[in-house]
């Protein structure tokens, strides 16, 4: 893939730390992030037409933590919420999401994933790139989520607290996303639970039309409001757990209005095409 | 103890210069050498007489048993008993400061551990690593004296790799070559510090005295296959199957097969500890440090 001028001058602005051979010492790669970023740059503009809403409330700089709901059989919401913060922030950030456990003993995906700044999902580094004002992309549904069917495409799993025991602790504001379209884009009918252990990764999702390939619809990514929450992070579950909860509504109801507003728009764009098919009949 | 060893060597050096008095222990001979030195085995009564008659105020334990390299059997689980006999010397003859100089490999390789590793963390699973359960059980061992016997100063000292000029050390073995066995698909963060720099924070230990288990790290980590290049020499990708199978031959080093998950995932320790209470500094950057091996240990066939 060809580094665009783009790209590579966003990478170029990114306020991280890159030491030696352009490498950051949490493995982060200026190299692999140039040719990584620059197939998502061409994902987000062209293949998957990605519009985002309200990236103005994640802020330019200092600790953030982007939580948002996924979509699709394959975590495509989170290679587009990144490719977002590339691409329509000034100065660019790069959102370092936590991965699942499994990507980090697959050969290549491993090493490919933390030179991307995308490192396994435990707690230490969450708090660490936290503690070094970095942006963190989390999605609380883990794995749950991305093996949603296509017809609870709409619905939130239940959210882990991790995250917000995390915020809380490090004073860090939270920042709803809701990502629309993955689902549409990868539309899972089923999951192959014992075919995904055999190849050591959780699940290998069925699409509807055979191919695992993903679907060149629309994406939205809308992203709301920051709160800072309250407390220190040691509470109760029962306490810890409203907190998320709030969280999750909010995004929940984040979803079903981008839901709702994408019906409308969808239409639309059906009731056109069978217009202008009707005009080219009669012509 | 161990003072013939590569990074031993310069700081006995290192310390004559600074108006110490330096005396030596080491099963390897060592010719010429500048101090007062006691070639044997630690365990037997003349080294504890050698040991009684120069009543040292602090001692430093470096031994070569924890090496991944896979060429001298006959040490393992030689490095607690070693350890034991240090400290148990140390209390019998009134020794003010005992610094264990342990490895950063004391946390072990995995896919889900965290990546920077603190003091306070354990070791990981060594099964499948004889000589990484020696480092574990000596640094645990050397652990255990900061509460069992408190009027003695213990300082652990979690070592990352070294590499230098004299291409002494773990790192400096796997890199001799001129193509270089890695892991199919995995390239491991490496973090390293130049054999200066490792003198200096045991000089600054010394000095300093600080009790407890540290971390000693320096320039930020590279990836290994960066390592590899900028060392002069060529990574060639084995697929894990093969790999065990081909160490050893063909020109590839002699790695113990416990190491592969060392090379496969990172261990990458955070010194800030260390750093703040020796209040120890780095001098040498990574590139300058590789480039000190790669001039001196040029890859054979140039």
């Amino acid at each position: 893939m060809r580094v665009t001028d783009q790209v590579r001058e966003a990478i170029d602005r990114l306020e991280i730390p890159f030491g030696a051979l352009g490498v950051d010492e949490y493995g982060t790669s200026k190299e692999h992030l140039r040719s990584a970023l620059s197939a998502f740059a061409f994902l987000y503009r062209h293949y998957f037409t990605v519009e985002t809403h309200g990236i103005e409330h994640v802020p330019s700089r200092g600790r953030a933590m982007l939580v948002g709901n996924h979509s699709g059989g394959i975590a495509i919401d989170a290679a587009m919420v990144i490719a977002a913060c590339l691409l329509e922030m000034n100065p660019p950030r790069l959102a370092q999401t936590m991965t699942d456990k499994f990507l980090a003993r697959m050969p290549f995906i491993g090493t490919w994933s933390s030179r991307m700044g995308q490192l396994t999902g435990l707690p230490q580094h969450a708090e660490r790139l936290l503690e070094d004002e970095r942006l963190l992309l989390v999605f609380p549904e883990g794995t749950r989520g991305t093996a949603k069917l296509y017809r609870d495409r709409h619905s939130l799993v239940d959210f882990g607290t991790g995250f917000m025991r995390l915020a809380l602790r490090t004073k860090t504001p939270i920042i709803p996303v809701a990502v629309l379209g993955g689902s549409e884009a990868f539309p899972t009918i089923a999951n192959a639970y014992r075919m995904g252990q055999f190849f050591g990764v959780p699940y290998i999702p069925v699409v509807a039309y055979g191919l695992p390939v993903p679907f060149p619809t629309k994406i939205e990514i809308e992203i709301g409001q920051p709160f800072v929450p309250k407390s220190d992070g040691i509470e109760d579950n029962v306490a810890i757990r409203a907190q998320v909860e709030e969280v999750k509504s909010t995004i929940g109801r984040m979803v079903l209005a981008g839901a709702r507003r994408r019906r409308g728009v969808l239409s639309e764009i059906d009731r056109a095409q069978r217009v202008d098919a009707l005009a080219d009949e009669s012509a | 103890m161990g003072a013939a060893g590569g990074v031993a060597t310069r700081l006995v050096v290192r310390l004559l210069g600074e108006g110490h008095a330096v005396f030596g222990i080491d099963q390897r001979p060592w010719v010429g050498a500048p101090v007062e030195y006691y070639e044997g085995d630690l365990r037997l009564r003349s080294a504890e007489r050698a040991f009684g008659a120069w009543r040292p105020d602090v001692v430093v334990h470096m031994d070569p048993a924890a090496s991944p390299f896979a060429d001298d059997d006959d040490r393992r689980g030689s490095l607690v008993e070693m350890t034991r006999t240090v400290f148990d010397y140390c209390k019998a003859h009134g020794v003010e400061h005992c610094v264990q100089v342990s490895r950063h490999t004391f946390y072990g390789a995995g896919s889900g551990l965290p990546l920077f590793r603190l003091e306070h963390e354990p070791a990981s699973d060594t099964h499948g690593f004889p000589r990484l359960a020696d480092v574990v059980a000596a640094d645990t061992f050397a652990t255990n004296v900061l509460w069992r016997v408190p009027e003695l100063v213990t300082t652990v000292l979690r070592e990352c790799y070294t590499l230098g000029p004299t291409g002494h050390g773990t790192l400096a073995l796997y890199l001799r070559a001129k193509r270089v066995p890695v892991v199919l698909g995995f390239d491991p963060l490496i973090q390293l510090i130049h054999e200066e720099d490792a003198i200096s924070a045991l000089v600054r230990t010394i000095e300093r005295r600080p009790r407890g288990v540290f971390n000693i790290a320096g320039p930020p980590p590279l990836p290994l296959s960066d390592v590899i290049r900028e060392a002069g020499r060529i990574p060639v990708s084995i697929p894990e199957f093969a790999f065990a199978g081909l160490l050893g031959r063909f020109g590839l080093p002699p790695l113990d097969r416990g190491a592969i998950s060392h090379l496969k995932f990172p261990i990458v320790v955070d010194s800030s500890a260390f750093r703040t209470c020796a209040n120890f500094s780095f001098a040498h950057d990574v590139l300058g440090t590789i480039h000190a091996f790669r001039d001196a240990f040029p890859p054979s066939g140039q």
